[in-house]
């Protein structure tokens, strides 16, 4: 029975039965739940959806039935009641009476759901205007997370993948069937990490760190996407969570260990331009193209330009304060001393001052960098 | 509308006072009948404006890829067309009805503050040219949302600036002219008229007026807060300095909540009218509608948080927000049977407004249905920011708040013109509006349980055959509504003569001791009510 109600879980309203036939996919309901508290919030909406609509049935026919016979054209002469007590307690009674019902399987999921005590395993995620940066604090793993769709599939130039705007360069790895906690955070505006399979959505919040949970059922790949409005892509920062068996995410763990200790630039060395550059190209195309541009045109009044800028062809100081402890004046302007290293904001300076239209031909190092850090 | 215009000058009273004509006719009236007319006006022109920024959105919906647009204008038109539609067509109509019925329901010559009356309207057309000015402006428009959540609406331009500054003055306006309507419900009855007397739509409108007065403010203060942080160094919302961008969330809420009732109570007071003349059967439960009326605008102060169950409030509050939520579906059922029981052994006709009355009943409950599955905390989890939200809220406030204007349009327009209108349109124009709103909005359900985020401007494959219907249904709904505008100015033109009592069960003040169209000026000797 419940596996038919499942099949049939559409929406609302009797004329929407015509539909159940095509319901087997999720283009109508709730995707197929992967983790306990999805199974619970998904039997949850099923439940509450069809107690909705056998009262809208019930109603909505007594309605009906009073639209087609109590009609002046069929002779039908008006009564004159106007209250009837007892029928009105009832009708405040039994209304009550579901809803305590529905309250109770309600609350018991919330109780669930909010219980993040002993994880497995806990994994930092900070949100970005508009990329994901997950952390993985024991083992010393950090990286940022993408959108992967090409540019020219999103302006119709090239046809569409399948998982068009649903896949990054970089996803979040988890083990199965462990309780994985999840601390939020973000560094710009609020952002929310949400992936239905796990019935999880929960806001980044500048300032504050939230947590959530969740527990893979089965390895697998699942989607979600940035749930609430955090400018203008919006619409271009997915989330993508692979879920592999324990000694699969062993694998993957040392191999990302591996992979950072090859790419290590090392700080205290003295770097020719073209090095610095060659290295601030990737920077910039990962944390700053999105909002001042690939070609550094930016998009004013809130992401100024940096081709000619006043900051990026003046002094250094000044372009590297900004770049260090973002924007007095502008909060859309990020502090990236936090976040990039010494290597990361030395090269992406020399880049800008030498790339996007500027020729400065300075070099920063990543010493000067070092030696501004308090 | 305009036609009263006309009759007023027939009117023997207003000779001698040397009215201006022409434009500084309106600029200058003080009656509330020419008052409710600019406001009716005002409201369907922001209605075609908020509409049009709706269809630009589902062009750019209709399939995936962005096709005709930038993220950053997408983002633009979601935050104009919620504000537009809020702030400039549906709570401006209210207004408008309540200016040209109140005082001929309550049997008072006109509204206790006249010239306060004329100040409030005059304030929306400039809130209106800043809201609609700021496209022009560097960087475009507001593109934060209508909520303008902190920290995004600290981010952005000017325009940021032009919008706090129409909300200030949309507010100071919602707050003059829910002070004129208390004072004039309160000390302007006729004789006779007691509290327990009034047509349920004054009822309405007397609670809807106390809560704008209390929340009106907290909006302004919300958006003050906006301003300092953006120019005076304050931070409030700004977790830098210390403050709580979440903090935004509950100030605004606990204006956005009751805004919501704000924006339905008027509209169960037409029903509430309009159901029991067509029925041609008294009001089922008249008292029980008040107690419901209040009942639910007391507890729209207690829910605000269910809008942000996703924010990781506390447990209890989350438990606590979700009980009180579902409360609200007691007194809401109690309306939905009352209207059912008052239809129930009558002897119905089916004319355009009580066409779009039943429909404002059957989709509007639909409304209230998915907003018990939203108030359930776990599932709201699941459908918080995705279409099925969009889905909800329009159908409690396009086949809510929007049919139940088209109701009372059609129903009060012999009044106000002295014509009936064409019916055969008027049916024509419920039709087309019920049909297409549906294709337009319940696949929103499908899109938001399948997980389509709200305010993308792209989206992923398996959301594009749901989108492509939605974008149909919101040409055919758009283009419908000009079907609205030819029916009412062919009433205003002519038309078969009104009756005094147009409508065979209507039984309130205007309809009973009124000829139509009324008289520029109405009850200046007060009725006696029995």
């Amino acid at each position: 029975m419940l596996r038919k109600m499942r099949s049939l879980g559409l929406g609302w309203g009797a004329f929407l039965m015509s539909m159940a036939a095509r319901a087997q996919e999720s283009k109508y309901n709730l995707p197929t739940p992967e983790s306990t508290v999805a199974h619970q919030i998904y039997d949850l909406h099923i439940l509450i959806m069809w107690v909705c609509v056998a009262i809208f049935v019930v109603v909505f026919g007594v309605m009906f039935y009073s639209i087609l016979k109590h009609r002046k054209s069929l002779g039908h002469k008006a009564a004159h009641f106007h209250e009837n007590t007892q029928i009105e307690i009832i009708w405040t009674v039994i209304p009550f009476a579901i809803l305590i019902a529905m309250a109770i399987p309600a609350s018991k999921t919330i109780l669930n759901m909010r219980d993040a005590s002993n994880p497995d395993m806990t994994v930092k995620v900070v949100a970005y205007q508009w990329k994901w940066e997950y952390e993985y604090p024991a083992e010393g793993i950090k990286f940022l997370s993408n959108l992967a769709t090409p540019r020219d599939q999103i302006e119709g130039t090239a046809p569409k993948g399948d998982h068009y705007l649903l896949e990054v360069d970089n996803p979040l790895v988890v083990p199965v069937g462990k309780k994985v906690r999840l601390l939020l955070t973000a560094n710009d505006v609020i952002h929310s990490w949400a992936v239905q399979a796990f019935g999880i959505k929960q806001d980044a919040i500048p300032g504050f760190i939230k947590d959530t949970w969740f527990k893979a059922d089965k390895p697998g790949t699942y989607r979600g996407q940035c749930s609430e409005l955090c400018g203008k892509d919006h619409g271009f920062m997915p989330i993508v969570v692979e879920v592999k068996t324990q000694e699969d995410y062993d694998k993957w763990v040392a191999a990302q260990k591996a992979k950072n200790a090859a790419v290590t630039m090392d700080p205290n060395k003295t770097y020719s331009l073209a090095e610095m550059k060659a290295h601030g190209e990737k920077v910039y195309a990962t944390n700053c193209a999105a909002c001042h541009q690939p070609t550094g045109a930016g998009m004013p009044p809130v992401f100024p330009a940096l081709t000619g800028s006043a900051v990026v062809t003046g002094p250094k100081a000044g372009h590297i304060d900004i770049v260090m402890n973002g924007g007095k004046k502008n909060p859309a302007m990020v502090a990236w001393a936090k976040t990039l290293s010494d290597v990361d904001i030395a090269a992406v300076i020399t880049y800008e001052r030498n790339a996007l239209g500027n020729a400065t031909g300075e070099v920063i190092q990543p010493a000067e960098i070092k030696a501004l850090r308090k | 509308m305009e036609a009263t215009h006309a009759h007023g000058q027939d009117h023997a009273h207003d000779h001698g006072h040397g009215h201006p004509t022409g434009l500084m006719r309106w600029v200058t009236t003080t009656n509330h009948k020419d008052i409710g007319t600019l406001y009716l006006w005002f409201s369907f022109i922001m209605l075609l404006s908020g509409g049009t920024l709706a269809l630009l959105i589902r062009a750019e919906l209709f399939e995936p890829g962005m096709q005709i647009m930038r993220p950053e204008f997408f983002n633009q038109l979601t935050t104009m067309h919620g504000l537009i539609m809020v702030f400039g067509a549906i709570m401006p109509a209210f207004v408008g009805f309540a200016n040209w019925q109140v005082p001929m329901m309550i049997g008072a010559p006109d509204m206790a503050f006249p010239r306060m009356n004329n100040w409030s309207f005059w304030l929306l057309p400039v809130a209106a040219s800043l809201l609609i000015g700021s496209f022009f402006v560097p960087g475009g428009a507001s593109a934060g949302g209508w909520t303008m959540y902190a920290p995004l609406f600290l981010q952005g331009g000017i325009s940021n600036d032009m919008t706090i500054f129409a909300v200030h003055i949309l507010g100071i306006s919602s707050i003059m002219g829910a002070i004129n309507i208390v004072t004039t419900i309160l000390n302007l009855r006729a004789p006779g008229m007691t509290l327990m007397k009034m047509p349920l739509f004054v009822w309405t409108w007397l609670i809807t007026a106390y809560l704008l007065i209390a929340v009106m403010p907290v909006l302004a203060g919300a958006v003050t807060m906006l301003l300092t942080d953006r120019h005076f160094g304050t931070s409030f919302f700004n977790a830098a300095g210390g403050g709580d961008p979440v903090m935004f969330q509950h100030i605004f809420w606990f204006f956005g909540h009751p805004e919501v009732y704000i924006m339905i109570l008027p509209a169960f007071g037409i029903i509430s009218q309009i159901i029991p003349t067509f029925s041609r059967k008294p009001l089922f439960g008249y008292a029980s509608m008040v107690y419901a009326t209040s009942s639910i605008a007391i507890l729209s102060f207690m829910v605000w948080a269910h809008h942000m169950f996703t924010v990781g409030l506390p447990t209890a509050a989350q438990l606590f927000f979700m009980y009180a939520t579902m409360l609200i579906a007691i007194p809401t059922g109690v309306k939905v049977f009352n209207w059912i029981a008052t239809m129930w052994k009558g002897s119905m006709t089916f004319e355009t407004p009580m066409l779009f009355a039943i429909a404002f009943v059957c989709l509007f409950t639909i409304g209230g249905f998915s907003g018990l599955v939203l108030a359930i905390t776990p599932v709201d989890i699941q459908l918080q920011d995705t279409y099925y939200v969009v889905a909800h809220f329009h159908y409690v406030l396009v086949s809510g708040a929007l049919f139940s204007i088209f109701a009372g349009v059609y129903f009060w327009l012999p009044k106000w013109t002295g014509h009936m209108y064409d019916e055969k349109l008027g049916k024509l124009h419920f039709w087309l509006s019920t049909i297409f709103f549906n294709v337009l909005f319940f696949p929103m359900h499908f899109l938001g349980l399948a997980g389509m985020p709200r305010r993308i401007p792209d989206y992923a494959l398996q959301f594009a055959d749901w989108n492509k219907v939605a974008s149909i249904g919101a040409f055919g709904f758009g283009l419908s509504q000009l079907i609205l505008l030819v029916v009412v100015l062919k009433c205003i033109k002519g038309g078969v003569k009104a009756e005094g009592r147009a409508w065979e069960g209507a039984d309130s003040l205007e309809w009973t001791h009124l000829p139509s169209p009324a008289p520029y000026h109405t009850f200046e000797t007060p009725p006696t009510v029995n």
